[in-house]
């Protein structure tokens, strides 16, 4: 098991790897967000409360969702990294950043455009989860800011490692802050505490629709792996004989 | 008995040592303590000028307004934390030194606050009164504000560390410290709001409290960490 | 179909949410693939480069 593992962590075995498993992720991904879409657009029946506005709850969540664990993906794969010394677990990280923030964003402005029909106002200070995420989002801004600081590859690795690593252990502090701060005053949520006790037909879209995201995000990040690792290891030899052997365009 | 060798200092030594020198050093340039105090007091100056002297208004943002001018000084006097430690070596100094980095970088970050916080404690009375806040809520004010800026010390002390000597480390650091910052600004303003109001505050300090000594405990060891990492 | 696209009044916020994410979708994709297209032409130019200086 161990040896899988250590496998695991060589580029080339990585690299090969990853190849292979995208495709695998990839469409499966798509297919079930393409499901989940089509069924929370047309089949699920209207909200009795929101309509149909409710819908964009289908992109809305599955976005913050992946907000979230894309940056914890990027501190334990810093960790790992600042730990074990794991240049792969570093090229994770690097990779994870980018796309965390694109659903970072992704997260915010459907919440924002939900609550203008719901509250009549593009943002709500007030609303706990926008706060959270809008905090993420300027989590995501300072490492990359941090990454792109640093010339040397190696200590950009370990410096936003470190950076990634006590914005996770703040992550619930803030959550926890935000929350106090806008129970104070008693302002709307987007999305009612009702939670999973939804009717089946407004759930399976939403379920397949955050697995589908998921998988997407994984064959994304795997994508962004590749570019990383070839980067880093360009002047090895496993490198150097991908190039050259012949059909080979990646 | 005396097996030759020079007794190395403990770490308790080690933490007043690095104190000391940095008290020392602030006491010679007071210049460095002092801006942060006058930045403190023109923020705070610069809220009436904007938003007109209406005193109803200042008195319900003050406690807003008094803690951002105090988190903003606090981030200005970070940035030299450790950078003129870096510029004439004897960063390099504390990484080679006996005694584990972690507690040099605590006693660093101490002095930090016993120069940076401190006096902002004890100058917002003044400010807080310019903006009709009953005494009452002052003392409230100076006891977040206390708790508050020793856990920007301590965050910030990881921010300066991870920057120093990057180029436009200054606003990278703000940058970084800022939505780590967040709790803190939000326990303390709204603690302070909730005792102007009359409203039940305990838990906002508590609140403070723990968090502050979480920083304590976890911080210094961020900030080591990330001191190694910028001077390899 | 009308009745679809309205979505009881609230469509162009509905629309245009599902807009953006198939926009951010599509985008990191094409982001991915062309840094990876870049970082691998880069090698491969310096490698082959290289080569034929041997």
């Amino acid at each position: 098991m161990w040896k899988w593992f250590h496998q695991l962590a060589s580029p080339p075995h990585f690299y090969r790897l990853a190849s292979l498993f995208i495709p695998w992720l990839a469409w499966p991904g798509y297919a079930l967000v393409a499901y989940g879409t089509f069924a929370g657009l047309f089949v699920a029946p209207p909200d009795y409360q929101q309509s149909d506005a409710f819908r964009i709850i289908y992109v809305h969540v599955p976005s913050a969702y992946l907000s979230m664990m894309a940056y914890m993906i990027m501190a334990i794969a810093g960790g790992i990294g600042l730990i074990w010394r794991m240049k792969l677990a570093h090229a994770v990280a690097a990779s994870a950043a980018p796309l965390g923030a694109s659903f970072t964003f992704l997260a915010l402005a459907s919440g924002s455009v939900w609550g203008r029909p719901m509250w009549g106002t593009w943002w709500e200070w007030g609303d706990p989860r926008l706060m959270s995420e809008l905090l993420m989002l300027f989590l995501y801004i300072g490492y990359m800011a941090l990454r792109s600081a640093i010339d040397d590859t190696g200590k950009a690795d370990k410096a936003s490692a470190v950076l990634a690593l006590v914005g996770a252990v703040n992550v619930p502090v803030i959550h926890y802050s935000v929350e106090w701060w806008s129970s104070l005053h008693q302002g709307p949520t987007l999305i009612r505490e009702g939670g999973p006790a939804m009717d089946p037909a407004m759930l399976y879209p939403l379920l397949a629709n955050i697995v589908g995201f998921s998988l997407v995000f994984g064959a994304m990040l795997l994508r962004r792996v590749r570019s990383e690792v070839l980067r880093r290891e360009a002047r090895t030899r496993w490198v150097r004989e991908l190039v050259l052997a012949p059909g080979e365009n990646g | 008995m005396n097996n030759g060798a020079p007794r190395v200092p403990g770490l308790l030594a080690g933490l007043v040592a690095t104190l000391r020198r940095d008290l020392l050093l602030a006491w010679k340039r007071p210049g460095d303590v002092l801006n942060p105090l006058f930045f403190f007091a023109m923020v705070c100056t610069l809220f009436p000028l904007a938003t007109g002297p209406s005193i109803e208004q200042l008195r319900f943002a003050a406690p807003g307004v008094l803690w951002v001018a105090a988190l903003l000084a606090m981030l200005l006097s970070l940035n030299s934390l450790f950078l003129t430690d870096h510029e004439d070596g004897s960063l390099e100094q504390l990484l080679v030194s006996p005694q584990p980095l972690v507690v040099l970088a605590l006693g660093k970050t101490l002095a930090h606050w016993v120069t940076s916080g401190l006096p902002l404690v004890v100058l917002s009375p003044l400010v807080a009164v310019t903006f009709r806040l009953p005494g009452d809520t002052i003392q409230v004010l100076m006891l977040t504000l206390l708790l508050g800026t020793m856990s920007l010390s301590l965050l910030g002390s990881i921010g300066a560390a991870l920057t120093v000597g990057l180029h436009r480390g200054t606003a990278l650091l703000s940058l970084l410290i800022l939505p780590l910052a967040m709790p803190v600004l939000i326990f303390g303003a709204r603690t302070v709001a909730l005792a102007a109001a009359g409203d039940a505050y305990a838990a906002g300090i508590l609140a403070l409290g723990a968090y502050a000594l979480g920083a304590l405990s976890l911080a210094p060891y961020a900030t080591a960490a990330a001191l190694r990492v910028s001077n390899e | 179909m009308t009745q679809t696209l309205a979505m009881s009044g609230y469509g162009i916020y509905v629309w245009s949410t599902f807009a953006l994410t198939a926009a951010v979708l599509v985008y990191n994709e094409w982001a991915a693939r062309r840094r990876f297209r870049s970082v691998y032409r880069d090698i491969e130019v310096r490698i082959k480069a290289l080569e034929n200086h041997k």
